[in-house]
Formats: structure tokens, sequence, C-alpha cells
């Protein structure tokens, strides 16, 4: 997939819960292509501190609006940066990075996607996709409280929607392994993005239940392009690279203790 | 247009701009971006006699206007190298330099040996400097003996252009680059990365997997100019010079300082086509103040 350098034009920055951000950027020209579960790099400017791009994964594609969405959370001096970012900003990004997930063989299947915190951001697109597709999925997400749930509304449009807080505010309580829906269904494949140890706990039990399942990463990376190799994850094969081989990996392929 | 032109002993250089190895991977990764035949020369990602896995995550720190790195040298081998990278690189019409390191003499003789047969590759970068290796990576570019026999065994088996890429980690730098001129080196580069640290405060843990790694970006600038500069008045020898080059001032700046050619490193990150925009920017200056050739701002600081 061509990648590509552009100067995107911002259409909205929306303050969500749980310190996130929405924003909406429209490209200049034609919207490159791009899967659910790619990336991109985006250029935070005027702060002394960010100097290495951010990575951001790609939260929906609305094309009739010629709109990339980013759905960041605020942790670092960057990122609390892009939350500046008014309407009419630019933002450069690099743009379409990463593998993506693997969406060749879930046609009329039941998938699961599962989402933790500000990693619901690529469930959306992805979820979207499948029923474009003719596959409406399930979606699974999991938040510390209530008003850290992002972008309900959204998924609800997509696809059947679960979701489980920590304290109960929300959903059914405890984390999403948790959920009975797990048990009730019979789920052919499962799709996670959250934190790591969410991740590791999902991944466990589709293997216990021998599913198909795909994590999306998130290491530290400089370039997002292969070339420096410093965000590796280990895998059956050895070191590879988080922001080529990956975000995406299915569990078989990680070196993961599950 | 001003003649962009630049030599490197016998290496010709369609203009001074390459690329900083372990920055630009073999160059294919950026050819969405850039015209990689608009670039003067592409050192690719430093190659070893044999597979390297290089060192566990994390291997990344940012700092202020810089980062740290601890890949350590993570690389196919030479034989992959030669058998899958190089078809695919050998009709690029630009310079393909393959960055060589090793934690032996006898490895990186192989390896040189292996790379001396590959008939559009007309150079190699010693690699004497990377601070990742716990093998002694590291102290062959910081004595001056240590040098002269890395240096002097590869110049023995390679007869095309050797540059010797140089550590900042030394007392003085004039005398290792001094050293590499006497073994037989057509250039030197440098600046390899400084040595540096990045610790969490919170969690009392170092940031990166090695504890210490590789500083480069804009931070090292300084520094580099300054080598840079010393190393040029020492050397007879053609200088390439390296370290936090962001824009085509600064590679000018670096040209002034001794230079014969530039590389740019960390910035490939931060922008994946800055390559030729250097390229474009040198050549501006040049018709900005009337030059006619790229040679005549080489060590032409007025001090």
């Amino acid at each position: 997939m061509k990648k590509y350098i552009i100067d995107f034009c911002v259409s909205s920055n929306e303050a969500l819960g749980n310190n996130a951000i929405l924003l909406k950027l429209k490209a200049p020209g034609q919207m490159p292509e791009m899967r659910p579960g790619q990336f991109v790099e985006v250029k935070v400017e005027n702060e002394p501190n960010t100097f290495l791009r951010r990575p951001i994964s790609i939260n929906y594609v609305d094309r009739s609006k010629n709109e990339m969405w980013l759905l960041v959370q605020k942790v670092g001096n960057g990122t609390r940066k892009l939350g500046e970012l008014k309407a009419g900003d630019t933002l450069n990004c690099v743009v379409p990075l990463g593998n993506g997930f693997d969406t060749s063989a879930v046609k009329g299947k039941k998938v699961l996607l599962v989402g933790g915190g500000v990693g619901v951001a690529p469930m959306l697109m992805l979820g979207a996709t499948l029923k474009a597709e003719g596959t409406t999925p399930t979606f699974l997400l999991g938040a510390r409280t209530k008003d850290m749930l992002l972008e309900q509304d959204l998924f609800e449009k997509n696809g059947q929607l679960y979701v489980t807080t920590e304290d109960g505010t929300a959903g059914e309580k405890g984390f999403v392994t948790n959920h009975s829906i797990l048990e009730k269904e019979n789920f052919d494949k499962i799709f996670v993005c959250g934190p790591t140890p969410m991740m590791k706990a999902v991944a466990k039990f589709a293997k216990s239940k021998n599913i198909c399942c795909e994590v999306s990463l998130e290491n530290k990376m400089a370039c997002g392009l292969g070339a420096c190799l410093c965000c590796v994850t280990e895998t059956q094969e050895g070191h590879k690279c988080v922001c080529t081989d990956g975000p995406v990996f299915n569990i078989n392929e990680l070196a993961w203790q599950i | 247009m001003a003649d962009l032109t630049t030599h490197i002993g016998n290496l010709t250089l369609k203009n001074p701009v390459m690329t900083a190895s372990g920055t630009f991977g073999f160059g294919l990764e950026f050819a969405d971006f850039v015209n990689l035949e608009e670039i003067g020369g592409i050192i690719v990602k430093g190659t070893t006699l044999h597979k390297r896995e290089g060192n566990p995550y994390p291997r990344l720190a940012e700092t202020p206007m810089g980062m740290i790195n601890a890949v350590g040298l993570q690389n196919k081998g030479v034989d992959y190298f030669v058998e899958h990278t190089y078809p695919q690189l050998k009709d690029i019409n630009t310079q393909i330099i393959v960055n060589v390191a090793g934690h032996s003499i006898e490895d990186y003789t192989a390896c040189a040996e292996r790379i001396n047969a590959l008939e559009k590759i007309n150079a190699i970068e010693l690699n004497i400097s990377c601070p990742n290796v716990k093998e002694g990576g590291m102290s062959f570019g910081t004595s001056c003996p240590m040098v002269e026999k890395v240096v002097g065994a590869v110049r023995k088996v390679y007869d095309k252009t050797l540059i010797v890429k140089l550590t900042p980690n030394v007392t003085d730098i004039a005398e290792i680059a001094k050293a590499a001129e006497h073994a037989g080196a057509d250039s030197v580069s440098l600046i390899n990365t400084l040595m540096g640290m990045a610790i969490d405060a919170e969690k009392r843990k170092p940031l990166i997997s090695t504890v210490t790694g590789g500083l480069s970006g804009a931070c090292v600038k300084p520094v580099a100019l300054r080598m840079v500069w010393q190393v040029a008045k020492a050397v007879k020898i053609p200088v390439v010079g390296l370290g936090g080059i962001m824009n085509a001032t600064d590679a000018i700046e670096f040209m002034l300082a001794g230079a014969s050619a530039i590389e740019i490193g960390t910035a490939n990150f931060i922008d994946p086509a800055i390559t030729v925009k250097v390229a474009k920017g040198i050549d501006e200056y040049l018709e900005r103040h009337g030059f006619k050739s790229v040679k005549e701002i080489i060590g032409a600081l007025e001090v």
C-alpha cells in the first residue's frame, strides 16, 4: 500500500471522556487507501520536548467527507499538544503505516472485536468495514468507569455492543474477560486492541478455546517505516518490527507466555 | 543549478547528501517518499558476518531534541544481504554503500571481502564505533593501535573506497582519525552516536534495556560540528560529516567546517523526504552565494 506524507487540515477537535480527544482531519486531495488496524505517524509542532513523530491508530475514515479520524489519549507532552489543535490547523501525517487486521476469512462468521480504554480506536474502523462487507460484528469494550467509555453511539450503529467497567457503572462489572457473552456465544475470530495485560488475558482465553485471535501492539517507535528497528517484539521467528510486520499479530506468532 | 558533485576518495557522489546507516533501512523503505536516485549516497543498515537479533526491547528513549537507541546491530547477516537485498539495490542509479560492523578482526575482513565482490557497491563504511555491542565494537574505535589494526586488516582485503566511521566517545578524535588515515582509510565519517542514558524516575528504571545507548538527533549537532572541524584540520583524506543534521543549513555548516559530504540520520524518522530537501537546499545556498560548485564551500569557514 503506497505511503504518503500529507498535511491534513483539522476539521474539528472534540474533547471526549478519559482525557481523550477525537481529531477529524480533512485530506487536501484524495484520501489514500487504508485498512483497519493501520496507523499514522503525526508530527507534533511547537512542542520542544517532542522530537519524534507520534504513532496513532486510525479510528475511522469518513470517505463522504474526505476525513480521517484519530482518537488520541492525552498522556504526555506530545499528545497534550495535539489536544490544543483547532479547526483550520494543519497536522502533518505519514500514512498509512503497518499491516492492519486480517479480515480475509471472516465473511459470515461470528467475529468479536475487543477494545480496552483508548484501544477501542481501531475497532470502530474495523467494525464499520466488516459491517459494510456483510459481517455484523460483536463489540466488547472495557473501561475503568462509565465516563471513560468512548464512542459508544458509533459502535452501536455498527454491531452488537457489550460493555464492562471495573466499577460496574456501565455494563457488566469487571474486566472484558469476565463478560458473560464470552461463555454464551461461540466466536470464530477475535480482534483485540488495548493495554497489554488485557490483550494477553483475551489471547489466553482465545487460545484455550482454539479461537483465531489477532492483537494490535503499541511499542515505542521512531520511524514507523521499518528502518530504525526500535519497536521490535519477540516472535517465534525472532525480533520483528511492530511498525511494519505489525502492529497486528496473530497470537500464535508472538512469543507470549500465555 | 550549481555543480553538486563531490568526491570521497575515488567515489563520486552526484550530491553531498548521504543517509546515515541504520536510519534509512536499505533505502527501499523510503521509496514512496523520495526518488532514491536524487540522493548522493545510500549507506545501508549495518551488516555483520553473521545474523544478529540485536538487543531486547525497549530500544528507544526520546530525549530533548534527540533520542537514545540501543538496537544492537540487528541484521540478517552478510550472506542474506548479498543474496536477497543486493539484487534489489544494484540497479538504483546512485552510490549504495554498505556499513560493515563486527566483533573481531576476522569478522570485519570476512564481511568486507564478501561486499568487495559486489560489482555495484563502490564503498564500505567501516563501523568501528557502535556503542551497543558488548563484544568489543567499542574498543576498536577508541584506541589508536586497535583502529590501525582493524582498518589495516580490512584495507588488505577491500580495494574500493574505504570510509571509517568514528565514535565521538574518545578523548581525542583527531588522533583516532589520523590512525585510520595511516592504516589506509580513504575517508573518515563522524560522528556516530554519543553514549547517553535516560531514566524513568517514577519507576526508578532505565528507559532502555541496555541502560546506556547512543544519543542522536538535533541535540548532538554542536559536538559533531566541533569534531568534524578538528578532524578536517588533522587529516588529508576527505571527511564525511554527520550528527544532528535536520536541514540544509545544518548540512552546509558541516561542509564549511571541512566535510566533503554529509549524512542525514535521525532526521529521516521525522521527515522521510528530508534527504532530497537538503540536497535542494544546498543548491539554493550555492546559487544565492554565487558558488558554481559545492566543492567551493568545503572547509570554507572564515575564522
